[in-house]
């Protein structure tokens, strides 16, 4: 994904000369390197100073700049906070602070390196919006949005490398705010947002067996929420199943389920999402996940999909 | 010629801390000491050095002065006095801190150690005109680990737009800043030391630091160390932490103004 990443953005700055990258100290890998190399005066690299790369980046924007801030994504969310919020949300400023390999991606890196908390802390400030594309594809549609029309500050959470695409030009348009139907199904729909939606894809597979087709949405914009279209799917689905590389606190499965409970949803919602917990555990991501009751075995063996 | 300007800055400033004195009477929730120190500064920013363009970069780092920056504008009918006289006040859009938005505010400031990194981002945007992005810190700034990070930054990139005034009123709010940082000093050449041109000067003698502003080398970016004195030139305000917060109380109101006036 992070290929993807600096190819659309390369793409876009050769259009949209505001657009600015402010990184702290991330190999400048693949296309990223063509942009440094092509426009040096739009590629800031501030060093390991994260709180400056914020500040750098509302700088730029209050002078009508469009900058994206780039880097690990729980150095670009955590260590710079107080910066994103007094410089980039009270401000109301169109930055896209880029975290890379978000949740449990850095799998071997230990819990320095994961963001397990990232959406539940970027949705709590006002003018925040949050998009975590599931796939390439779809980080290219945002990429494209933030180049050239979001209006606000956005965390932008995305991948690292060698995801896989599930969605093309057959899946309905990508659209900013919107819940996006990547698969058709009826009764159960899983909700998700971000790379993890495979397992989503493996599910369907493994379901479809038994002829019961599920249908998958990518959540990827979360914050706003499109509250409208959450309610017909409250309607059309008595079933729904959340899986998220996030924790239970504050992230997708929280919105479902303090929607649900407020419109009285009378059917049943499972979510598969991090423990509360930090493990000191390394291997795969999918080892990491599973710790947390995330992988196919142990979500198709759910008796929701009974 | 040049004397008449700056016994004009000293006639604006006597304005400027009377008006401050004289809200004081009306709103409690203000910066007397610390608006008091950097007088000057903002004065020779905003009446001398600076052009209109300017003005709209310039960033107040420490932002708790904006009071002072309000009674400016005031003067350059930027905002009005009924804008001013709602200041913190249910009604009014002015607060303790300078909110982007208003008017001749260009960046919302309040917590320390944000302001020299959005200079870092405006002084790059603006690169290519000829304009200087001012900015005023405030010594407590020089502890925020994230005022560095854009310190080291800005002669990196070269940025040798960049005009900054630490206020070195050597004054916090718990103790003087020299006793609990005494390895802060000397200052400038902390900034000489990061790659930049750097000055320590009288904080109230406004044709000094215009000359050091003058003076400035095109290859680096400057900051100017201003010795100040919380709460200048008043008597019992000077080195008093009290009056970081306090207003003054009436009888304490009158004695403030006519020791402005006898100046």
């Amino acid at each position: 994904m992070r290929n993807t990443f600096a190819e659309t953005l390369y793409k876009c700055a050769i259009k949209n000369k505001d657009i600015y990258v402010v990184a702290a100290d991330i190999s400048p890998a693949g296309s990223m390197e063509i942009f440094r190399k092509k426009y040096p005066n739009r590629f800031i690299n501030v060093g390991v100073a994260e709180q400056v790369m914020i500040g750098v980046s509302a700088g730029l924007a209050m002078r009508k700049k469009r900058p994206f801030a780039y880097t690990i994504a729980t150095f670009a969310l955590y260590r710079p906070f107080e910066m994103i919020r007094d410089d980039l949300c009270y401000q109301n400023l169109p930055v896209t602070i880029v975290g890379m390999g978000g949740g449990t991606i850095y799998s071997t890196l230990g819990g320095t390196h994961l963001t397990q908390e990232d959406i539940s802390i970027a949705r709590s400030i006002p003018n925040m919006n949050i998009i975590a594309p599931c796939d390439p594809n779809e980080l290219r549609e945002a990429v494209n949005y933030l180049a050239f029309k979001s209006t606000g500050p956005t965390y932008l959470r995305i991948g690292k490398s060698g995801e896989k695409n599930f969605t093309d030009e057959k899946t309905e348009k990508w659209e900013f705010g919107k819940i996006r139907k990547v698969a058709e199904g009826k009764d159960i729909c899983i909700l998700t947002f971000g790379p993890i939606i495979k397992i989503a894809f493996q599910l369907r597979e493994h379901l479809r067996k038994n002829g019961n087709k599920l249908a998958i949405f990518s959540f990827h914009t979360l914050k706003p929420i499109n509250y409208g279209q959450l309610k017909k799917i409250m309607k059309d689905f008595s079933k729904i199943v959340v899986i998220e590389d996030h924790s239970e606190i504050g992230g997708l499965s929280s919105i479902i389920k303090s929607y649900a409970s407020e419109n009285k949803y009378k059917g049943k919602i499972q979510n598969f999402s991090l423990k509360d917990k930090f493990f000191h555990k390394y291997g795969s991501q999918d080892d990491l996940l599973e710790l947390h009751g995330i992988s196919f075995n142990q979500i198709a063996k759910n008796k929701i999909f009974n | 010629m040049k004397s008449n300007i700056f016994l004009e800055s000293k006639k604006r400033c006597k304005i400027f801390r009377k008006r401050i004195l004289e809200l004081s009477q009306k709103v409690s929730a203000l910066h007397v000491g610390g608006s008091f120190s950097c007088t000057e500064v903002m004065d020779l920013i905003f009446n001398i050095i600076s052009t209109n363009a300017e003005r709209n970069l310039f960033v107040l780092s420490k932002g708790h002065a904006s009071i002072l920056q309000y009674t400016i504008l005031e003067y350059l009918n930027v905002i009005n006095k009924k804008d001013l006289e709602n200041y913190c006040k249910k009604d009014g859009f002015l607060g303790v801190h300078p909110d982007i938005g208003n008017p001749g505010i260009n960046a919302s400031t309040g917590s320390l150690g944000h302001g020299l990194g959005m200079v870092a981002g405006i002084a790059i945007a603006e690169k290519k005109t000829k304009n200087n992005i001012y900015s005023v810190l405030s010594d407590g700034e020089l502890q925020e680990g994230s005022t560095w990070e854009a310190i080291m930054l800005i002669p990196a990139l070269k940025l040798n737009n960049v005009i900054i005034f630490i206020d070195n009123n050597n004054l916090q709010s718990l103790e003087k800043t020299s006793e609990s940082h005494p390895n802060l000093y000397p200052i400038e050449k902390k900034f000489e030391s990061f790659g930049w041109q750097s000055f320590k000067c009288d904080g109230h003698n406004t044709e000094k630091l215009y000359k050091l502003v003058k003076n400035k080398k095109k290859d680096k970016p400057l900051a100017i160390i201003a010795e100040s004195i919380k709460g200048y030139p008043v008597s019992f305000m000077m080195h008093e932490p009290i009056w970081h917060y306090k207003s003054p109380d009436k009888i304490e109101y009158k004695k403030a103004i006519s020791e402005i006036d006898s100046l």
